[in-house]
């Protein structure tokens, strides 16, 4: 592969992955598509879809438009996530290509191995890219310490993997059609790990919804002692379940809240988990609106509302961060009245 | 002692969340202004990793923990002077530049190194372990790149779980989409961890485990090896504070019914 720089043609290869069914490619993917697409036009490159998955050859079809080479790695070594064959398969697309240039959606699949595969083909990644700029080079921004600080890098080391958040381009949506798929053979490694499926809460408890339009995040306001001098937790865990009930939102908690741990190390809010946390060591989600209740709003907080749209806070603090520039609108007001109106207005309208 | 382990964890140092960041652009490329005074402590999903291997040395009699990080000498002793007290450890240091703008490949290269030679350490029994994300880079590479550099290819991103087998198998549960676990169980080690949060809380300061760490602490620092980190092709064209300032609407004086049908309006507005 050529390592020597960015002057000659380059060679873009969009790494994709087929979702739960097997056959079909997942909306990150997608996206990663039209990323490649546009890459493509803008340097003038050559463009190949890698496919990997169960039935890789089956999820051809919807990117047949787009005109590029398709690459295929199938087979029942990928019907689930693993890091052993999904890395030998990423590696033999890559090989197979001499891509310079390689994108994928940055979905928990291939974060878990897509720096090991730069490594394997001698190349170098950077990850979390959020756009795709330049003319006749490739600058990627991405951000550091925690969504703190927004950088604009660029390599003239290849090949240059580049991992996109999700959310960040259109899912390719071009029309579905016969598509001629190249399949790659690769030679599976030896693995000493066999997946056994996914841990999924039980329905009620599946707060965590990465589709949702709103983000309804609660703090550890939410336990404290309310004016009565008591601590209202059945009622808090009510008012919050029956509001995502209503809304369809996705809960996000502060740290501070989900680390409350009630006698036999259960959560307070037993809905809870250190997954729904979101800051600074918690995720950064990406929804169009955010509503934040009983939580104060500093920089270790708010990091996570990097990728929200429309913010606004429910606080008792009149002083509180989300009060200085980091919201749209802050209602100084007790989230428990405020929160048990808000469900009541909305079960009316249902 | 079947299941006597040997666990390697890599964690950076990280400047403190409360403290404010100002990027700076010096003769070695981008950094913070005043990094080297600002407060700085272990990097938090990498802490998460060294509590739960502290937890497992403790549940398994004959392992060993190291803890390798790589960073200016003087801010590592200072960070170590309290995460010194959470739990033993045998700390190996690698003095090398500190943040988050030096290149991945590189630091993973140095920590492979440094890993590597280790002595007394049984690599097929080896658990590496770190945080799944760094707070500072936040790449989520360094991790898999040094396991790749070791040959272990059994790795998992994102786990809040490790359950021992009696045969030395053992299960992990690693974030998935969704608010989902993928459960994944491995027969035997080594592998790679990159931790979320797991599932303990952070341990107490304990002044005599601190005591005893830093007799080992204090000759590591002094002896710890210096590190270059090479670019690799990386560049920044720009590093810059978001500019996103919100004219914030305070609302003091709206009654509960206000608020309430306000909000209902705008979370139903399409």
């Amino acid at each position: 592969m050529d390592h020597s720089g960015v002057s000659k043609m380059e060679t873009i290869l969009v790494l994709t992955h087929v979702d739960e069914t097997g056959s079909a490619l997942t909306k990150a993917s997608l996206e990663a598509v039209t990323a490649g697409i546009e890459l493509t036009r803008q340097l003038s490159a050559s463009l190949t879809i890698g496919i990997l998955g169960l039935n890789a050859e089956a999820a051809a079809s919807v990117v047949a438009a787009t005109g590029a080479r398709l690459l295929a790695v199938s087979g029942d070594a990928f019907a689930q996530p693993r890091y052993a064959t999904d890395a030998a398969g990423c590696e033999a697309l890559c090989r197979a290509t001499q891509a310079s240039i390689v994108l994928a959606p940055g979905s928990s699949r291939f974060t878990r191995v897509a720096a090991g595969v730069a490594h394997r083909v001698g190349g170098f990644i950077d990850t979390h890219i959020t756009a795709l700029s330049g003319n006749d080079s490739v600058d990627a921004t991405r951000w550091f310490y925690r969504q703190r600080i927004e950088a604009v890098v660029s390599r003239n080391a290849r090949p240059w993997f580049l991992l996109l958040d999700a959310g960040t381009h259109t899912a390719y949506a071009g029309e579905s059609g016969a598509a001629t798929v190249e399949a790659v053979a690769v030679t599976l490694p030896a693995t000493r790990t066999a997946v056994e499926g996914l841990r999924i809460p039980l329905l009620d408890a599946q707060t965590i919804r990465p589709d949702a339009k709103l983000l309804f995040v609660t703090g550890a306001g939410w336990t404290k002692k309310q004016p009565d001098g008591q601590i209202h937790v059945a009622e808090a865990s009510s008012l919050i379940l029956d509001f995502l009930r209503l809304t369809g939102a996705s809960l996000g908690s502060s740290k501070s809240l989900a680390d409350q741990k009630a006698e036999g190390e259960q959560s307070v809010l037993p809905f809870l988990t250190h997954m729904n946390q979101i800051g600074q060591t918690g995720s950064t989600p990406r929804h169009a609106k955010g509503l934040s209740t009983c939580c104060h709003g500093e920089e270790p907080h708010v990091v996570g509302w990097r990728f929200i749209g429309e913010r606004r806070a429910i606080s008792l603090d009149p002083n509180c961060g989300w009060t200085r520039g980091k919201a749209d609108v802050v209602y100084i007001a007790d989230a428990f009245q405020v929160i048990a109106k808000v469900n009541a207005l909305l079960e009316a309208r249902s | 002692m079947a299941n006597a382990l040997q666990i390697v964890v890599c964690a950076g140092i990280v400047p403190d969340p409360l403290q404010t960041l100002e990027p700076v652009t010096g003769p070695n490329g981008p950094g913070l202004k005043n990094e080297m005074v600002l407060p700085a402590v272990l990097d938090p999903w990498a802490a998460c990793a060294l509590y739960e291997a502290a937890q497992l040395v403790a549940k398994n009699p004959g392992s060993k923990l190291w803890l390798v990080s790589l960073g200016p000498k003087a801010k590592l002793q200072q960070v170590m002077m309290t995460v010194g007290q959470k739990s033993a450890f045998e700390l190996v240091p690698i003095d090398g530049p500190i943040g988050g703008f030096p290149d991945a490949a590189s630091t993973a290269a140095a920590l492979a190194e440094a890993i590597a030679a280790l002595p007394g350490l049984d690599r097929e029994r080896l658990l590496l372990f770190g945080g799944w994300e760094s707070a500072t880079r936040g790449a989520g590479v360094t991790l898999q790149l040094v396991g790749e550099r070791l040959g272990i290819t059994e790795q998992f991103q994102g786990v809040d779980q490790i359950t021992l087998g009696e045969d030395g198998s053992f299960e992990v549960l690693e974030r998935v989409e969704g608010g989902k676990h993928q459960v994944s169980v491995c027969t035997a080690t080594p592998a790679v961890l990159g931790w979320a949060t797991g599932n303990l809380a952070e341990p107490r300061n304990n002044p005599q485990t601190g005591m005893a760490n830093m007799r080992g602490i204090m000759p590591a620092l002094a002896k710890a090896k210096h590190v270059d980190l090479a670019a690799n092709g990386l560049s920044y064209v720009s590093v810059n504070l978001p500019k996103q300032q919100r004219e914030t609407r305070v609302e003091k004086n709206m009654t509960a019914d206000e608020i309430a049908s306000e909000l209902v309006a705008w979370i139903t507005a399409e």
